[in-house]
């Protein structure tokens, strides 16, 4: 065990002074002292219970999709249909239970409509999307797979976090953390945010916005009793509108949806003053807009946010340039809000804040310089403790405890993880473990001396009597750590990462590094006893 | 220069002689602990039991105005909020639970956080929002279920580690030394209703791996021992064993303490509930792993024999040739 090559030394030194020189860049920017440019500066990052800032947490309705995907097989089965040559002529449309059934007119057309609707059900070709069945020989019904709705959920997720992404970063807040957790949820951290109402609207809004005729034959006691015509829907007019707490009937189908936006911007209505947004319409966009008001000049639409009306005004003319304006009861900031969803795209899917936590800078602050505060004291006791009681002994496993630090927070700064509050506290407890092992060494060779051993002897057997219990504690330890990560979330996961890592570097620091300097002084003062 | 000794040399305590008494006491607390679960309930926080939590400083007044809170939150029709201070006299954590009807409900969480910190900052002008936490009641529940998986594998994993390291009898006396930790840190928080966060499942987590390496150390020793002293009864081999192991026991407690103790006096508030679990863990876990797991040991058979290495294929079939086998 004396034996340490010189190449061995060199290596575990390294090995030491790497870490260490990790965890420079995050002890100079803690001190506020500015670390070159020139050098790489791998820091740790401040959990938001520390540094301060919002995490939300939301979740999509994944019910949603599955309806919103059969809505839109309603509207390609009709326009497939309609288009067709000769037109196949279909009845009894009808989207309940979770499918889509139809009634072909003529049994002959069967072929026919099925070759048409092949593509369809079976999507990208890697997934079979939705299931054709045929009842009595001339009803079709549809109905979705489960692989097709995971498809269509997993889809919609991805959209909705690249949606989320966008939205956020037209805040303009600094270092947004936007991730996928799971099937249905994303998790968004904004560090240094501390009033998250903004994000929260921003986010709560889908921004699906449609432009629908108004249905004119519609009787006004039915509308204001809530039955719609056939074909037409009833709507509430939104809250903000001019006509709050009103229905109106509108058209189902055939209006524009606004997801062929390329450009929307908050203004102000040059005669009435008041807050609108400016959208501007791609090509194909535009030309349908043109078509659609040139078609009923005169006649009253609905422009629907998020299945409210927000305002129902009159074609005047042709709107041909595929610009349009959309007013209805906006402050300057709903105004710019909605001009930011506009242009980040709807939300395929509605999201739900269901976890939100906020914390306060001056908090987080306070709480590092408490928690230093208090490493501190608590590392003097336990030095002044170590030195009491093992002397020389003790002087090598606080200098091994300093490194252990240090590595530790080296290796976070390398790995880019992140310190939590608990995390702290997870050092404490990586000190405690460090510390108990060379308690186990230091008492183990107390005993062998006392057996009367040699002082050479006494410190071989008492490093490797001991090693067998520190090993053996720290991988149960490490059992419990990795579960403890795997299992836990947000705070936990902090304290766990600290955890393993500290059971990693306080075996190297407390049982390897001090071996390598009790060798070096054993075989340069040649002590015939030990003051232990 | 004196060395420091806490624990004098050649301690001969007879651990193992009050091991009956000592066993029922801790079964009693085992069984006295649950019923306080079963019957107090555990105060969880907003973590686990979802609902809201504003944590306010109120900046210019030397105490928070806990009972004119009490009222004016309770005014908005949550039921009585949970007011607790933290840290300063000034700092307080206000928490709304969840009413039934809304833990089904997507963003009703959200919703009366909104509203409770909208009346705050409406009354009182002054106060500094230090941060607020929502978890609806659907997160809350997965937050449960995962502590408690979270506990029972880490349990169940490290039994397993032990079992295979040690003898089968070790892996029960240490499992049942993390049952017996775990369930009297759960009666402590029902009895003085502190509030049970995820924090703390990190600190009963860490108190788990606190009382292993006591435990460990322990086996480590007896492990040892039982090779080394073959004729030796079990009871007076384990009492030897422990002996042996006191000084490192004492001392690695207390250099633990003298970390925490700065900790829980001096610590960020919202470190306290952690600190305060796995200081009082330091204690449960070292006294289980010597009254709990080493007499279960006596009872569950180990003897001499136990770690004598496997008979050799050539002994086996020597006895078979004999007739014995």
């Amino acid at each position: 065990m004396l034996e340490f090559p010189t190449w061995r030394k060199i290596w575990l030194w390294g090995l030491t002074l790497v870490a260490c020189l990790a965890a420079l860049p995050s002890l100079f920017s803690t001190a506020g002292v500015g670390w070159p440019d020139s050098l790489p500066d791998p820091e740790i990052n401040l959990g938001l219970d520390l540094a301060g800032g919002s995490h939300i947490l939301l979740e999509a309705r994944a019910d949603q999709v599955a309806a919103q995907r059969l809505e839109n097989m309603e509207e390609s089965v009709r326009s497939l249909m309609r288009d067709a040559e000769p037109r196949i002529r279909i009845g009894d449309v009808a989207t309940t239970g979770g499918q889509m059934s139809f009634m072909l007119d003529n049994p002959a057309d069967l072929d026919r409509a099925r070759e048409l609707l092949l593509p369809i059900v079976n999507g990208n070709g890697l997934t079979r999307e939705w299931d054709l069945q045929v009842v009595d020989g001339q009803r079709m019904v549809l109905s979705p797979t489960d692989d097709g709705i995971e498809q269509a959920v997993s889809d919609a997720m991805d959209s909705a976090t690249e949606v989320v992404r966008k939205r956020i970063d037209a805040l303009g807040t600094r270092e947004p953390t936007i991730i996928r957790q799971g099937d249905t949820r994303i998790v968004v951290q904004v560090p240094g945010l501390q009033d998250p109402d903004q994000l929260k609207e921003l986010l709560g809004q889908t921004a699906k916005l449609e432009f629908k005729l108004v249905d004119a034959s519609a009787l006004p006691t039915d509308v204001a009793a809530g039955i719609a015509p056939p074909g037409s829907q009833i709507y509430n007019y939104s809250e903000t509108s001019d006509f709050a707490g009103q229905t109106v009937a509108v058209r189902r189908l055939g209006g524009i949806r606004g997801d062929s936006l390329t450009n929307a911007q908050a203004g102000v209505d040059q005669q009435t003053n008041e807050p609108v947004v400016n959208i501007q319409f791609d090509q194909q966009g535009g030309a349908k807009f043109a078509k659609l008001s040139t078609e009923n000049v005169g006649k009253s639409f609905a422009i629907i946010l998020d299945g409210e009306v927000i305002s129902s005004p009159y074609f005047r003319e042709p709107i041909l340039g595929g610009s349009a304006q959309i007013s209805g009861g906006f402050t300057p900031e709903s105004a710019n809000n909605l001009a930011i969803s506009l242009r980040s795209g709807a939300l395929p899917v509605d999201l739900t804040v269901i976890e939100e936590r906020t914390v306060g800078p001056d908090l987080g602050a306070d709480s590092i310089r408490k928690g230093l505060l208090a490493m501190m004291i608590g590392s003097v006791a336990v030095v002044v403790l170590m030195i009491g009681s093992y002397g020389r002994f003790g002087v090598y496993a606080t200098i091994a405890l300093v490194f252990n630090v240090l590595m530790i927070l080296g290796i976070m700064a390398g790995l880019n993880t992140t310190l939590t509050l608990p995390g702290i506290a997870g050092f404490v407890l990586t000190i405690g473990a460090a510390v108990d092992a060379n308690v186990l060494i230091n008492e183990r060779i107390r005993e062998e001396r006392k057996r009367g051993r040699r002082v050479v002897t006494a410190i071989e057997t008492g490093y490797k009597e001991a090693s067998r219990a520190i090993y053996d504690a720290n991988v149960t330890n490490f059992i419990a750590g990795v579960l403890l990560f795997l299992f836990g979330s947000g705070p936990v996961r902090g304290f766990a990462v600290v955890l393993v890592i500290g059971l990693f570097t306080s075996v190297f620091t407390a049982v390897t590094l001090t071996r390598m300097w009790v060798a070096g002084w054993l075989r340069k003062a040649r002590p015939s006893d030990l003051s232990l | 220069m004196k060395l420091l000794k806490l624990v004098p040399d050649d301690t001969n305590i007879k651990f193992l002689k009050w091991r009956v008494p000592f066993f029922v006491v801790s079964l009693l607390l085992i069984a006295a602990s649950w019923a306080l679960v079963l019957t107090k309930g555990i105060n969880y926080g907003v973590d686990f039991a979802g609902g809201q939590e504003v944590r306010v400083t109120f900046e210019q007044r030397a105490e928070a105005p806990i009972a004119e809170l009490r009222e004016k939150i309770g005014s908005l029709g949550y039921g009585d909020p949970v007011i607790q201070r933290f840290g300063a006299e000034n700092q307080v954590s206000i928490r709304v639970r969840l009413p039934e009807e809304a833990e089904s409900v997507p963003g009703a969480a959200t919703e009366i956080g909104n509203k409770v910190i909208a009346k705050i900052q409406s009354e009182y002008p002054n106060v500094r929002r230090d941060g607020n936490d929502t978890v609806s009641g659907k997160v809350a529940g997965e937050f449960r279920n995962d502590a408690v998986l979270a506990l029972i594998a880490a349990m169940i994993a490290v039994a397993i580690y032990i079992w295979i390291r040690f003898e089968w009898q070790f892996g029960v006396g240490g499992l049942f030394a993390l049952f017996h930790d775990v369930s009297l840190t759960l009666g402590m928080f029902a009895l003085f209703q502190m509030e049970f966060s995820l924090q703390i499942i990190a600190a009963i987590l860490a108190i788990i791996g606190y009382s292993l390496n006591d435990t460990i150390v322990v086996y480590d020793r007896i492990r040892e021992n039982l090779k080394k002293y073959r004729k030796m009864p079990v009871p007076e081999l384990l009492d030897l064993s422990v002996n042996e192991t006191l000084a490192r026991t004492v001392m690695t407690s207390l250099t633990l303490l003298v970390a925490l103790v700065p900790l829980l006096l001096f610590g960020p508030a919202s470190l306290f509930g952690l600190t305060a679990a796995i200081t009082l863990g330091i204690f449960v876990g070292t006294y289980s792993s010597i009254y709990m797991a080493a007499p279960l040991l006596v009872w569950l058979g180990v003897t001499s024999d136990s770690f004598v290495p496997d008979e050799t294929v050539a002994d086996r079939q020597e006895r078979v040739a004999r007739g014995e086998g």
